[in-house]
């Protein structure tokens, strides 16, 4: 059974070019949940995201816990292109140095909808197929934290709908964080969103939608929260 | 090949009508035909040099590759190396190798291997910083990635920064292929017993200006054969080549 973490930020700080682009932020994501941070561009978003990844500073402990590994998606699939579907998703074995659980990732690949597909280069696949390799790579590192960085921004709208609806079930029981500027992506897929906006930068409070993830977005009081969070974006990218 | 074909022939009528037209003395400019015969006497000796001056490219080529490549990998791993090293390794290219070729004789001798360091040095610049750009320029999205997997240090240069550089690598190792042939040339030309640079420096002393001619057509088709047959291996060897995938 999963024992999924909550993530925490404690007096974060981010000073962009000098000017302090966030002080003091606050925040816990719940274990097991999956989070949307939603804002505009250019408020930092990424930045917290790459922090609970290890990859970027927001002030001594501002995170924690202090994650020796994650399992991390980017809007880039970052295939790398010498290698197969199956090689894809096993990088993180090779990486490690550890032997790669071919049986494993030949069964995620199965389950993102590429069982035949394995052999592929990622130059012989499209965006979509591009992104559910990367979806079954993030998978196969079995973390209990997911980190997601507008993973479905570069996708259109039909093959985008079919990857949430992917994402949600596949990563059900973990602690998700992922960074959207798309309030319908948030709506679909968070259990909870966050809206990362202002000037100075605030963190708005927890939104917690009705309904099973992936909504569907058809109900009036889903397309009236949208309406809402875009607000919420607008005035925080004035 | 066709088109190869075309061109080739094009080349020797245009040749032929010019010797015609002008009626210059064939100890200035040989017609084809003259050259021909002179290819035909002697081929056998044509031969032998050929096949040295071949083996100095190819070791030639050989041993640049391995000291550019692992001064690539030894500058992409090492910051103190980069920052004391780099420098000297661009201002060595201020120093033609056409100019330290008499010393690579005088140090090395008559024999081949002079040739083959003049080769080498004369090609170990480009695969050197062909590779490094290539390591150098990883995708940060790829470390990045990396970095959350828990990767280790050494497979992270073998299995994803190595192979990123691939494309870049096989841009240096072409340049190289097409280079190497000039720097045994300019071996041999300097002091040499045998190779074609030899043949065309001799028969040009003995006013036998057919053989160079005959020697210089041996040498341009080496060069070419070698450069296709190294460009279908890099091609091989990095399918991922956008230049590839674009064709």
């Amino acid at each position: 059974m999963r024992n999924p973490l909550s993530l925490h930020l404690r007096s974060a700080r981010l000073v962009y070019d000098g000017v302090p682009l966030f002080e003091n932020l606050d925040a816990e994501f719940a274990a097991g949940r999956f989070t949307c941070l939603l804002g505009p561009s250019g408020v930092g978003k990424s930045t917290l995201l790459r922090a609970f990844a290890g990859l970027a500073e927001v002030g001594p402990g501002a995170v924690s816990p202090e994650l020796p590994r994650v399992a991390w998606m980017a809007q880039d699939d970052l295939l790398c292109p010498w290698l197969d579907a199956l090689g894809n998703v096993t990088l993180g074995a090779s990486l490690r140095g550890e032997k790669a659980d071919l049986a494993k990732a030949r069964d995620l690949l199965a389950q993102v909808g590429l069982a035949d597909r394995a052999g592929a280069a990622p130059h012989e696949l499209s965006g979509g197929q591009r992104q559910r390799v990367a979806l079954a790579r993030t998978l196969y590192e079995d973390q209990d934290v997911v980190l997601m960085d507008e993973p479905f921004a570069g996708l259109d709208a039909p093959t985008r709908w079919r990857l949430q609806e992917l994402a949600a079930t596949l990563l059900a029981g973990r602690t998700v964080l992922l960074v959207t500027h798309d309030p319908r992506e948030a709506l679909r897929l968070g259990h909870d969103i966050r809206v990362l906006a202002g000037r100075p930068v605030k963190l708005g409070p927890v939104l917690s939608p009705q309904g099973a993830t992936p909504r569907a977005l058809d109900d009036v009081s889903l397309l009236a929260m949208e309406t809402k969070l875009i607000g919420e974006i607008a005035d925080g990218a004035a | 090949m066709i088109r190869a074909v075309i061109i080739a022939l094009g080349f020797v009528a245009a040749w032929y009508a010019l010797v015609a037209a002008t009626g210059v003395p064939h100890y200035i400019l040989p017609g084809p035909a003259r050259v021909a015969v002179a290819f035909a006497d002697n081929a056998g000796f044509i031969a032998e040099n050929a096949a040295i001056t071949f083996l100095e490219i190819v070791l030639g080529m050989f041993v640049g590759l391995l000291a550019g490549l692992s001064c690539a990998l030894a500058l992409a791993m090492s910051r103190l190396l980069r920052v004391w090293m780099l420098p000297l390794i661009v201002a060595s290219q201020a120093i033609p190798v056409f100019a330290i070729a008499p010393l690579l004789v005088l140090w090395l001798g008559y024999g081949i291997a002079s040739k083959i360091a003049a080769a080498a040095l004369i090609i170990f610049f480009p695969v050197a910083s062909a590779f490094y750009d290539g390591l150098a320029r990883t995708n940060a999205g790829f470390l990045d990635l990396a970095r959350t997997m828990g990767a280790r240090k050494p497979l992270i240069l073998l299995r994803l920064r190595f192979p990123t550089a691939l494309p870049a690598l096989a841009s240096g190792v072409r340049v190289a292929a097409a280079i190497a042939p000039i720097g045994a040339v300019i071996g041999e030309w300097v002091g040499a017993s045998a190779g074609l640079g030899f043949v065309m420096l001799q028969s040009n002393a003995q006013m036998r200006v057919d053989l160079v001619f005959a020697a210089l057509i041996v040498l341009a088709a080496f060069a070419l054969i070698f450069y296709a047959a190294i460009d279908r291996l890099m091609t091989a060897l990095v399918p991922w080549d956008p230049k590839r995938i674009d064709r």
